[in-house]
């Protein structure tokens, strides 16, 4: 067995650059591979860190159409229904297009109520609540564009006009990893006043109410009463619990996640190939020694054993040094592309699967050379020319 | 007078194209214990075949073939791998030494098949190293020697399991005529003192000269025997 592990390793060292090269290639796939399904999780993100204790009500025809703001009060009244709160997308741009990053006026009192996992420090918000020009933003837009608290931010609209200049009030961390940083709140009163005055039909409605419920297993249950409530009326809703409705954003970009999941295993056919063709390259060159060995009488399961267990000493180390790249990789993406992806965490899974792929690279790859080397004939292995 | 080696009536033959090429054709042959045979003919004769099937990493197509009284045609392909690291040593015409092995682990390689302690390997290595006179270089990789040393170190791999047989095909075919010296010196003090059985294929008539039984093979058959007395062989 120490001679099996002591030719694997020096066998491994052969041809030095090969070597370095077949791992460079391998860990580049292996990392590419995380990366890819890390940004495959972060589209799914916004879904995994919903609570089942929520529910998104929303006007039935599309997203785009507002619901009155008095069905907020409606829905207080249904039975099932805890909390409610509003909310509408605001749309600024924040001096160039590039800046991006979700903007809701909100009803301040109700909606973090509703959202324990924005954690505010007391005295910012309640600095946020007595100033209607207030805004609250998370901790990675904050230390992005290097704000803080008392600072101006000026947002052009682009749903609603002008130039709209709120003061930071209060940054919010996330009470876990799954929470969105990126967020930006203002308040939904100082935009309705604004409205009456410079779109008046645009004033007393809201893009989505939140609904707290007292059980959330009533969630099914509660949605048909909300439906119901409103069916046939001027805006008819559509209630989802808040997966459901993360997923519907999901489902809209759902060709490009099938394009990046392809990809993601692509990566790993061809690292696939590459590595079969370098294992194919190694065991033609050593034909005339494992005929040698097999003439000394060792078994076929050794020559087999020394063809596998350099492919996997390769294909391991470079996997493990590649599902550890995964990490610092995506902390960089994370930080670059954050308000486009708000949650870029390497999932274990991720890294298990990243060690899998390896694991079956190398075991792929050594199968062929492999069982040519274990059956090929003593006497053919020694006419070979290596 | 005791057979090592019994062969009747043995036939091989190999598929090329379709079409069946015989290589031996009814071989009858018998080597005693301690003889050191060399084996002759033209290229393609049927002399390396024959070898191959006498060390059992070939099978017979029919006749028997018996080595230290065992019909090894019955052996199945584990059992055959088994036989040859118990009763045969090779020697190879281009030493076939492990490149990533040094001269002593070269030597060991073959004893890791067997039961032996570590300590019992190493100190079976070292003996077979100072028979052929390269202990000084046993921590050299293959590389680092010369082709005469290489094929010491491959003599020394052969005889440390102390096999029944062992076979040479064409031992001195990549040596130049001292380092060839040598190696035949080297075999006929193992026939000798040891009292080994040697079957060796080769062209070169020195070589062949050092064995005291010279077989020719023409076109797959056995064709003259010249038998030389001891004295006379290594005179």
């Amino acid at each position: 067995m120490i001679y099996l592990f002591r030719l694997i390793a020096r066998n491994t060292l052969r041809h030095p650059l090969r070597t370095l090269l077949t791992v460079l290639g391998i860990v580049v796939a292996i990392t590419a591979f995380g990366l890819l399904r890390t940004t495959v999780d972060a589209w799914y993100a916004g879904a995994e860190a919903s609570s089942a204790s929520r529910l998104i009500v929303r006007n039935k025809n599309s997203l785009t159409f507002p619901l009155p703001l008095h069905y907020g009060a409606k829905i207080r009244s249904i039975e099932g229904v805890g909390s409610v709160s509003a909310a509408q997308w605001f749309a600024g741009i924040y001096i160039d297009k590039k800046n991006f990053f979700p903007q809701f006026a909100v009803d301040p009192r109700t909606y973090f109520a509703l959202y324990p996992e924005f954690v505010i420090p007391p005295e910012q918000m309640k600095a946020f609540l007595l100033d209607r020009r207030g805004a609250i933003a998370g901790r990675k837009i904050v230390e992005k564009f290097g704000w803080k608290v008392g600072d101006q931010i000026p947002l052009i609209g682009t749903i609603y006009p002008g130039t709209w200049s709120f003061v930071l009030r209060g940054v919010y961390t996330g009470a876990n990893s799954k929470t969105d940083e990126t967020q930006f709140f203002l308040h939904w009163d100082n935009l309705n006043e604004t409205l009456k005055k410079i779109a008046p039909d645009s004033a007393n409605q809201v893009g989505i109410f939140l609904v707290g419920l007292k059980n959330a297993r009533e969630a099914p249950l509660v949605a048909q009463r909300i439906d119901a409530q409103f069916r046939n009326s001027r805006a008819e809703t559509l209630t989802e619990t808040e997966k459901a409705f993360q997923l519907s954003f999901v489902a809209m970009t759902e060709a490009i996640l099938l394009v990046i999941q392809a990809v993601s295993f692509l990566v790993i056919a061809i690292i696939m190939a590459v590595m079969a063709n370098t294992m194919a390259m190694t065991a033609r060159e050593r034909r005339r020694e494992y005929a040698t060995l097999k003439a000394l009488g060792f078994p076929i399961r050794f020559i087999a054993a020394l063809i596998i267990g350099e492919s996997l000493f390769i294909t391991c180390a470079a996997g493990a040094l590649g599902a550890w790249l995964i990490y610092p990789a995506a902390a960089f993406v994370g930080r670059k592309y954050g308000t486009i992806f708000p949650i870029f965490n390497v999932s274990d899974n991720t890294v298990v699967m990243a060690l899998l792929a390896t694991l079956l690279v190398g075991l792929v790859a050594a199968a062929g050379p492999a069982l040519q080397a274990s059956t090929v004939k003593v006497s053919e292995g020694f006419r070979a020319v290596g | 007078m005791t057979p090592v080696v019994e062969i009747e009536h043995l036939s091989k033959s190999y598929q090329r194209g379709g079409q069946v090429v015989p290589v031996l054709q009814d071989i009858t042959l018998t080597l005693q214990i301690g003889d050191f045979v060399a084996l002759m003919g033209p290229s393609g004769s049927g002399k390396s075949t024959l070898l191959n099937l006498i060390a059992g990493i070939d099978a017979p197509d029919s006749g028997l073939l018996r080595v230290a009284g065992v019909d090894i045609t019955l052996f199945s392909e584990s059992e055959l791998a088994q036989w040859r690291a118990e009763h045969v040593g090779f020697i190879f015409q281009f030493y076939n030494l492990m490149p990533v092995l040094t001269a002593f682990e070269n030597v060991e390689l073959p004893l890791t098949l067997t039961h032996l302690s570590r300590r019992q390997r190493r100190e079976h290595a070292r003996l077979a190293l100072d028979l052929v006179s390269l202990s000084d270089r046993a921590d050299h990789y293959p590389s680092q020697l010369s082709g005469g040393q290489q094929q010491r170190v491959a003599i020394a791999r052969a005889l440390v399991t102390d096999p029944t047989i062992i076979v040479a095909d064409e031992p001195t075919g990549d040596l130049d005529r001292v380092s060839a010296r040598e190696v035949l010196d080297l075999l006929e003090s193992l026939n000798d003192s040891l009292h080994k059985t040697i079957i060796m294929v080769t062209h070169d008539q020195a070589a062949a000269e050092c064995a005291h039984i010279v077989r020719h093979l023409e076109k797959g058959v056995l064709t003259d025997k010249i038998e030389y007395p001891r004295e006379r062989a290594r005179a």
